[in-house]
């Protein structure tokens, strides 16, 4: 954008109403099993914080609790009075014995004029698919459907559960920009969760290792220089380690619960 | 004639409720309902109340029931559905063994008696079916939301287990106006076919469960017409009438899309 000044607003202000949610030791348990545990993150306005991690490590579980769509039996979600949240969920899978356009399922849950949704779909670069059966879509396509549905609402806080899911390299780094310009344009805060590493460390601001519980955190350079994050990039460059080590001060048991220091944790590996 | 008005009363309310069963993959929940207004009938005749009351009563205490064994995560749903929906058949047929001294004609109620249809059955057909009409109108927003993601509907302010259970409340009412046109056996048939015929015409969900009622409808009229000329039973000939409309469907289907092909 041609009027930007040095650096965006949201990095100057570290001022507490600027926080759009916050999690403070949360935790879920199933059958005596913690999903996720210890689990504190904020986001603020203007900032993309991204969750990553192998599968099974908690990220949609926490997703969920920030979007109230699961309780917390452990610490608490603090979410900023009123505040405005769109959702693009995980593996969206839409049965085809449903006829729905994409122009029908912009107005799925909530009424908006055929300008609102021309315009979400304008912004998203999926303008062409208005008239098209959904499940006819590309992935990429579904995704940019998905996020504008999402933008319908003037969100100040976007939650994104793999938002390049099914989409190829290139449609990836070209998703991940967009997203940064909404961030930009709308000064919305964006929870993002990705089980992939490359290019979402260069469009972040904080990123959350989690596994469990969240094994390390904070800005992108900050974090690629924990020896967490070096075992992670190195294990995805060399590609031929099945599993990937990191050394952890504790180590991960199969009921979630985390013990020991100095022992070396095993995180299942990679899916590409 | 009060036969024709009768059936296609009951069509347009079987098509929108249908269209939500195929979309949310739930035949075998029609099947499981209508297995349990046997039972109904024989609670109904035992206890000597209204046919439609005991029937819709027995529905809707089994669509709870089913809720209440899907949370039991050790149970899949079509489990949980198939042992609901035969036990209730059996508890009804040995109900119906109790009941003293009353020959009660199965036959009538598992295919239904669509001629013996009194001006009383209109009124419940139409009163019903208005009510059953107006509340889905009422839960389709948040209905629909759910059969794409109930995830998106909860996390966007809707409500979609409340709309889910008033679903299941419909089914279960709109079965037990039905029962006597079609039957017990052949119920889910007028639900599902007409919707699946619907399908390969339309856009969008709206489109679709119109477009349901229309084949319904047609199939009614095509069904009687056909089972006063060969004397046929009226529940089946209807049902047969709206597979006719199906596999007329299916292949205007494959026309069209050829002809899009080489386009």
């Amino acid at each position: 954008m041609a009027d930007t000044v040095a650096k965006p607003s949201w990095q100057k202000d570290s001022a507490k109403e600027h926080v759009l949610v916050e999690a403070r030791n949360i935790g879920v348990q199933r059958e005596g099993r913690w999903l996720v545990r210890n689990v504190d993150l904020k986001v603020h306005q203007g900032e993309i914080v991204t969750l990553i991690g192998p599968n099974g490590s908690g990220k949609s579980t926490t997703a969920k609790l920030i979007l109230d769509l699961l309780h917390p039996d452990e610490g608490q979600v603090i979410l900023r009075p009123q505040l405005k949240v769109g959702y693009v969920p995980q593996s969206l899978v839409i049965d085809p014995s449903l006829p729905l356009t994409v122009k029908r399922l912009m107005v799925l849950t909530a009424s908006y004029t055929d300008q609102q949704v021309t315009r979400a779909l304008a912004r998203t670069g999926a303008s062409s698919c208005i008239d098209r059966p959904v499940q006819k879509l590309s992935g990429g396509e579904f995704q940019r459907v998905l996020l504008a549905r999402a933008l319908l609402a003037r969100p100040q806080l976007l939650v994104l559960d793999e938002p390049v899911q099914g989409v190829d390299y290139a449609g990836e780094i070209a998703l991940y920009e967009l997203i940064a310009a909404l961030r930009d344009e709308l000064e919305c805060g964006i929870l993002l969760i990705s089980h992939d590493l490359h290019i979402v460390m260069a469009a972040t601001d904080t990123v959350i290792c989690l596994n469990g519980h969240v094994c390390c955190s904070g800005t992108p350079g900050r974090v690629a220089n924990t020896p967490e994050y070096r075992q992670l990039f190195g294990a995805r460059a060399a590609d031929t380690l099945a599993l990937y080590h990191h050394d952890h001060d504790h180590h991960h048991h199969d009921d979630g619960s985390i013990s020991g220091a100095g022992e070396t944790c095993e995180c299942p590996p990679e899916e590409t | 004639m009060r036969a024709m008005v009768a059936g296609i009363g009951v069509a347009l309310i079987a098509a929108p409720l249908g269209c939500f069963m195929v979309w949310r993959r739930m035949a075998y929940f029609g099947d499981t309902l209508s297995h349990s207004a046997l039972l109904g009938v024989a609670l109904g005749l035992l206890l000597q109340i209204n046919i439609v009351l005991s029937v819709f009563v027995v529905a809707a205490l089994v669509s709870v029931a089913l809720l209440v064994l899907q949370r039991d995560d050790r149970l899949t749903s079509d489990t949980a559905l198939g042992i609901l929906s035969h036990s209730a058949l059996a508890l009804g047929l040995v109900v119906i063994a109790f009941l003293p001294g009353l020959r009660v004609d199965l036959m009538s109620y598992l295919f239904g008696d669509i001629l013996a249809v009194s001006r009383f059955d209109i009124g419940v057909i139409y009163g019903g079916g208005l009510l059953i009409l107006a509340l889905l109108a009422l839960i389709w927003r948040p209905l629909l939301a759910q059969t794409v993601s109930a995830e998106l509907a909860l996390s966007e302010g809707l409500n979609p287990q409340r709309a889910n259970l008033v679903y299941m409340l419909l089914v279960a009412l709109g079965i037990a106006i039905a029962m006597k046109i079609v039957g017990i056996l052949l119920i889910t048939a007028l639900l599902i076919i007409p919707a699946a015929t619907a399908r390969i015409f339309s856009k969008t969900p709206e489109q679709m469960a119109a477009y349901a009622m229309l084949v319904g409808v047609g199939a009614v009229i095509v069904g009687l017409m056909g089972s006063m000329q060969s004397d046929t039973p009226s529940g089946p000939s209807i049902v047969v009438a709206a597979l006719l409309f199906f596999l007329l469907g299916q292949l205007v289907g494959i026309v069209r899309s050829r002809s899009t092909r080489n386009a």
